[in-house]
Parts: structure tokens; C-alpha cells; sequence
């Protein structure tokens, strides 16, 4: 698998992939999509990534170890919850602010928090099990 | 009785938002608090020695939440919180009565006793293997088990501590830890697997999935929806999740695999939250079904008490041993659902309370023993009453504690059981009942025999030598010092447990929680 072309061409064909996946993340809430898809697709990105140049570079890429991502996801989510306890209003209530950033309204939330929570739970917990598969498999 | 025609219910105050009193988020803060603390844990990943402060600080804060939300719910009866302010019946509620409120005290208390007692039972590559996360995670999922008012919620909930107890069980990858967690995870998936059919059938016969929902419409549904069908479905299902006679060999055959503190933790919990859906749904929801189906259930716990019992007698593995009885009081627990009425509801509800306290207590004493005896069999384990007396003493209190004779905490609930039991004629109910008591006495007694009175072959060298680490001594203590506060003064506990029954088998208040001023 380690030809020069997949190599050459591996490492745009996934950041092509996780900017796409951050797409699909985005659009969820009210498109097709959302954390989940987004998170299989950022994974699948890092799982060619490994399949060309190697898991210790993956490991190195990503920096974080991806159990922490997926902690840090589960974190969020749950943070995204609590936040309602601010506004005196139930659980997991979707909350909104409009901020507008130079010129541009951008809406931010608690869903969206939360959906980025599922999209690093999905990455971490996933790319953990590929990238240890990927191991195993070299050997 | 609920509802009579089901009118739909008015709607319009509920339409109308009060801002949530700060009090009621006690009722999603064990879960909320347990995730994050489990996330936080996870992300952790270099100090893993901090793990263990982190946790039990975390799990004593579980404990606070979980008294201050009794108490609240002691003074101001069910509360309900429907999640992402969707309204009830279809937003996901989480709705706190006195039997929840009860068992996530009780299990946050278990849960803090584990988390000490790991100190000295958790190496450091325990500790890389993830106990601590996987520790709060089962918490999370049993706190939600406890405190849901919605089935489908509730399944969620058993997958979540499932999963973290599947972690827990193969903690070290030992050869015969992964034997146990076979048949522990098979079996479990089996019975998880029958609650998600039995859910989705219900959902099909009700079109809902909300607990106080479902108590509603069960009373107009019952000529035409299959409720027997579904009842036998769950108690089928949660049978085997709480260890029930034929469904119950998986218990014995992996609970003495794993670590001392995570069979603890296991005996203490996981089957208790079976027994808690099984009490939730066949007294809440479906009354008439488990007053159809109660001979069978109380042959099921007849059955279930004296396999346990006989089963503890054979043994000779102090862990295998603690695991029949574990199943005998499921058995005692089974029979108050039985019988029905406060005394029987109430006698269950005391006895799960009781087993969840004594037989997290009892595995710790067996993992003591071990450590001071240098084995869990009964031929070699000898002479620790020589070795250390304080404990003999503690693992004594512990017996007679868990053979249901006073003054401690399992003698109120075999009272209120055996009692229940005569009054509706069931006669041979309470002689099963009293059976088994007489019979742990007398396992329990054998092992004290042999493996406290009997002298070591070797010598007396070992004399009052041994020392225990306060972080096994603490939790092992304060669980029994418990037993015995709740076995000579236990009206408090009492009152709360016939009001928590009462809750149950009339859940007006209930209903009122999750539906403002619906029609009864």
C-alpha cells in the first residue's frame, strides 16, 4: 500500500477529508449530518492517513492521545447540559447566542456544543480502535 | 386507581414554563456529575495517581447530591425533570420518588466504600487499565437507572453500566477473568436484549415510553394490549439481570473472578438495579399483572432463596461462597414483591438496601481475608481471629447481619417479609424465608469456624501481627457501623421505606409530579 502516489496524495486527501467532516459536523443540525457522521468521517481521514504514512505519525498528528479526545468529548457533552442550569431552564435545554463576528452573525449553541462533544467522542473513541488495529496489522 | 378513560390531560399548565428551582436539578446532577467526573478521569491520562483522589472526592460529592436529593424529595415528594424542555410524555423524564431517591443513596455509599477500599486493591496498572473512569461511568449509568421515569431511558442506562461493568470484569486481562467475563457478558447481553424486546413491545401496545404514562393508560389498555405477555417479558429480563433462580448461574460462575473491590462493587449494585426495574415496573406500572403472576414469582423466590443458601453451604471459596448468598437475597427480595401490599413492598425494598450495604461489606471482609490469610479457600484460609481480632469481630457482625438476625440491619426487613408473608396465608413463603436465614447462619458459622477459630497447622508465631491498611479498614467499618445503626434504630428508615412502598403501589403523587393537575 505504501506506494509513492498513495503517499504523495494521502496527506491532502485527508485533510480534504477532516475539513469536509467538520463541514458535515456543522450542517447536522439542520441538514443531514451532525456529530456522528462527521466523526466516522474525521476517523476514516486518519485511517488513510495511517494506512499511508504509518500510525506513529497519526499518533504524533493528532498529538492528543485518542482516549483524552474522547474524554474531552464527553466533557463537553455534558458541559453542554449544565449549561441550562445558568438559564434556569431543564437539562439539556437548547440554548443561543448571536454573536457577530467582523460584520457576520454567527449562531452558536448548546446543541452545537453538544454535537461537537459526539463528533470528538466519535473520533477519539473510534480512531482508537482503528489506529490499534492498524498496529496489530503491520506486524 | 390512575386513570379511568384517560381523558387527555390539560395540557395548558404545563404549557406555561416556571423558570427550574435550583433543588430540582439534584435530580440529573448524580448523572451529570458521574459523566463529567468520568470524562474529566478519561482525559487524565499521565497523572494517573491522581486518579484515585480525583474519584473519591468525586464519589463523596455523589454522596452529598444523593442525601440532599432524599431529603428533597423526603420534603416536597416526587420531582420530575423532563429533559431539553420537550414536555412529558414525550421528552425523556427523569422522575425522583422515595424508592429511587433510596437506592442512589444507597448505591452512592457502596460506591464511596469501593472507591476507598481501591486504594489498597488498585495498582498502578489497574489504574492505567481505566478503574476509575469505568468506576464513575457504572456510577453514572446506575444513578440513571435509579432516577429515570422513562423505560427506554432506563435500557439506556442498564447499556451504560453494563458496558463500564464489562471494563471493570476484565480488569487485568487475567485468563480466568476473561473466562467470567464471557458468561457474565453473554448472559447480561441476553437479558438486556429481552428488556429492549419487552420495550419495544410495550411501546407498540402503549405508544409511549414514560413511565407515569404507562402507569395511566395500563388500567384501559388491560383489556386489549398483551400486559401478561409483557410482564412475564420483564420479569424474565430483569430476573436474570438480578440473578433469579434458573436464570441465575452466571452470577457464581464470574463474580469470584475480577478484583476484590470490583466484586464488591458488582454484588452491591448491578444486581440491585435489576431488582429495582423489576419492583418499578411490575408494582408501578403493571399492578394487576404481578398480582396474577405472583405465585410464580413467589415460587421463583422460594426457589431462589434456598438454591443461594445450599449453594453457599457447598462452597468452599469465601468469593463463591458470598456469590449464592448474594442470589438467596435476591430470592428474600423476589418474595416481597410476591406478596404485594406495603409490608411486602416495603420488606423487598428494606432487604435490597440492607444486601446492598452487607454484601459490599462481605466481599471486602472476604478480600481482607485473603490478604491476611493468603487465600479465599476454606482449606487453607485459618486462624484470623488469632491473627487479627478487630476484624473477626467485624466480619461476625457481618454474618449474623447478612443471616438476618438482630440487632442489625437484615433482621427489620426478614421481620417485615416473614410478617407479609403469613398475613396473606402464604405460609410456606415464610417458612422458605425462615429456612434460609437458619441456613446462613449455619453456612456463614461454618466459615467462621474454620476459617477464624480453627488454628493455623503451622504455629502461633503469627500472632496479632497483621496490620490492616486504614483504606480497607475504613470502608469495611463505617459499611458495618452502618448495619448496626440501621439494626437498633431503624424508624427513620423505616417510616421513609413505608411511604417510598406506598409511593409505589399508589403513584398518584407520581403521576402528579410528571403531569400538573392531570385527571386521576
Amino acid at each position: 500500500m505504501r506506494s509513492v502516489i498513495f503517499r504523495t496524495v494521502a496527506p491532502f486527501l485527508t485533510s480534504l477529508m477532516v475539513l469536509f467532516s467538520i463541514f458535515v459536523l456543522l450542517r447536522g443540525h439542520n441538514e443531514p449530518g451532525g456529530g456522528f457522521i462527521g466523526g466516522l468521517i474525521a476517523v476514516s481521514a486518519l485511517a488513510v492517513y495511517g494506512i499511508a504514512c504509518g500510525v506513529e505519525t497519526v499518533r504524533r498528528a493528532i498529538y492528543f492521545h485518542p482516549m483524552a479526545i474522547a474524554g474531552a468529548g464527553l466533557f463537553a457533552a455534558t458541559i453542554a447540559g449544565l449549561i441550562s442550569i445558568a438559564a434556569r431552564v431543564p437539562f439539556m435545554t437548547g440554548l443561543w447566542i448571536y454573536p457577530s463576528l467582523l460584520g457576520v452573525e454567527v449562531p452558536l449553541s448548546t446543541v452545537m456544543l453538544f454535537d461537537c462533544g459526539v463528533y470528538l467522542v466519535v473520533v477519539g473513541a473510534i480512531s482508537s480502535i482503528a489506529l490499534s488495529l492498524e498496529e496489530r496489522g503491520g506486524e | 386507581m390512575a386513570v379511568s378513560t384517560s381523558p387527555p390531560a390539560d395540557l395548558s399548565a404545563a404549557l406555561v414554563l416556571e423558570p427550574v428551582a435550583a433543588a430540582d436539578w439534584l435530580v440529573i446532577l448524580p448523572v451529570a456529575w458521574c459523566l463529567a467526573i468520568g470524562a474529566l478521569l478519561v482525559m487524565l491520562r499521565r497523572p494517573i495517581g491522581l486518579h484515585p483522589f480525583i474519584a473519591i472526592a468525586g464519589l463523596a460529592g455523589l454522596v452529598v447530591i444523593d442525601a440532599l436529593l432524599l431529603h428533597h424529595v423526603i420534603v416536597s415528594g416526587p420531582v420530575t425533570m423532563v429533559m431539553g424542555r420537550w414536555l412529558p410524555p414525550f421528552g425523556i423524564a427523569f422522575t425522583v420518588d422515595l424508592t429511587g431517591a433510596l437506592f442512589a443513596l444507597a448505591a452512592s455509599v457502596v460506591a464511596l466504600a469501593g472507591g476507598v477500599y481501591s486504594l489498597c486493591d488498585i495498582n498502578d496498572s489497574g489504574r492505567r487499565y481505566g478503574f476509575y473512569p469505568f468506576l464513575m461511568l457504572l456510577m453514572a449509568g446506575v444513578s440513571g437507572a435509579f432516577l429515570t421515569g422513562d423505560i427506554f431511558n432506563l435500557y439506556v442506562w442498564f447499556e451504560v453500566l453494563l458496558i463500564s461493568s464489562f471494563g471493570l470484569i476484565v480488569l487485568g486481562s487475567e485468563r480466568e477473568q476473561i473466562d467470567g467475563a464471557v458468561k457474565y457478558g453473554f448472559l447480561n447481553l441476553v437479558a438486556t436484549t429481552l428488556f429492549l424486546v419487552a420495550t419495544g413491545y410495550l411501546y407498540a401496545s402503549f405508544g409511549t415510553l414514560n413511565m407515569a404514562d404507562i402507569a395511566r393508560k395500563a388500567e384501559g389498555l388491560r383489556g386489549t394490549a398483551p400486559l401478561m405477555t409483557l410482564t412475564a417479558l420483564f420479569l424474565l429480563a430483569f430476573g436474570m439481570k438480578a440473578a433469579a433462580f434458573p436464570v441465575n448461574f452466571w452470577l457464581p460462575a464470574s463474580y469470584h473472578t475480577p478484583r476484590v473491590v470490583v466484586s464488591a462493587l458488582f454484588a452491591g449494585l448491578l444486581t440491585k438495579v435489576g431488582i429495582y426495574a423489576l419492583i418499578r415496573v411490575t408494582v408501578m406500572l403493571l399492578p394487576m399483572e404481578r398480582e396474577e403472576l405472583s405465585f410464580v414469582i413467589a415460587v421463583v423466590g422460594a426457589l431462589t432463596m434456598l438454591v443461594g443458601v445450599f449453594g453457599a453451604l457447598a462452597q468452599s471459596d469465601f468469593r463463591r461462597m458470598l456469590g449464592y448468598l448474594v442470589i438467596s437475597g435476591i430470592g428474600s427480595i423476589l418474595a416481597g414483591i410476591a406478596v404485594g401490599g406495603p409490608g411486602g413492598i416495603g420488606g423487598a425494598i428494606f432487604y435490597a438496601l440492607h444486601s446492598m450495604l452487607v454484601m459490599t461489606a462481605l466481599y471486602f471482609a472476604s478480600g481482607v481475608a485473603a490478604k491476611l490469610g493468603g487465600s479465599f479457600s476454606l482449606s487453607s484460609l485459618s486462624g484470623l481471629y488469632r491473627r487479627h481480632a478487630g476484624f473477626a469481630a467485624i466480619s461476625l457482625m457481618l454474618a449474623f447481619a447478612v443471616s438476618g438476625l438482630p440487632p442489625f440491619s437484615g433482621f427489620w426487613p426478614k421481620v417485615m417479609l416473614v410478617k407479609a408473608a403469613l398475613d396473606i396465608g402464604a405460609w410456606w413463603l415464610a417458612a422458605a424465608l425462615l429456612v434460609t436465614g437458619f441456613l446462613t447462619t449455619i453456612a456463614t458459622g461454618r466459615f467462621f469456624l474454620l476459617a477464624y477459630w480453627r488454628d493455623t497447622a503451622g504455629g502461633q508465631g503469627a500472632a496479632d501481627e497483621a496490620q490492616i491498611p486504614v483504606a480497607i479498614l475504613l470502608p469495611l467499618g463505617v459499611l458495618t457501623l452502618l448495619t448496626l445503626a440501621i439494626g437498633l434504630y431503624p424508624e427513620p428508615l423505616l417510616a421513609t421505606i413505608q411511604s417510598a412502598a406506598a409511593g409505589l403501589s399508589e403513584p398518584s403523587s407520581y403521576l402528579n409530579s410528571v403531569f400538573p393537575g392531570a385527571a386521576r
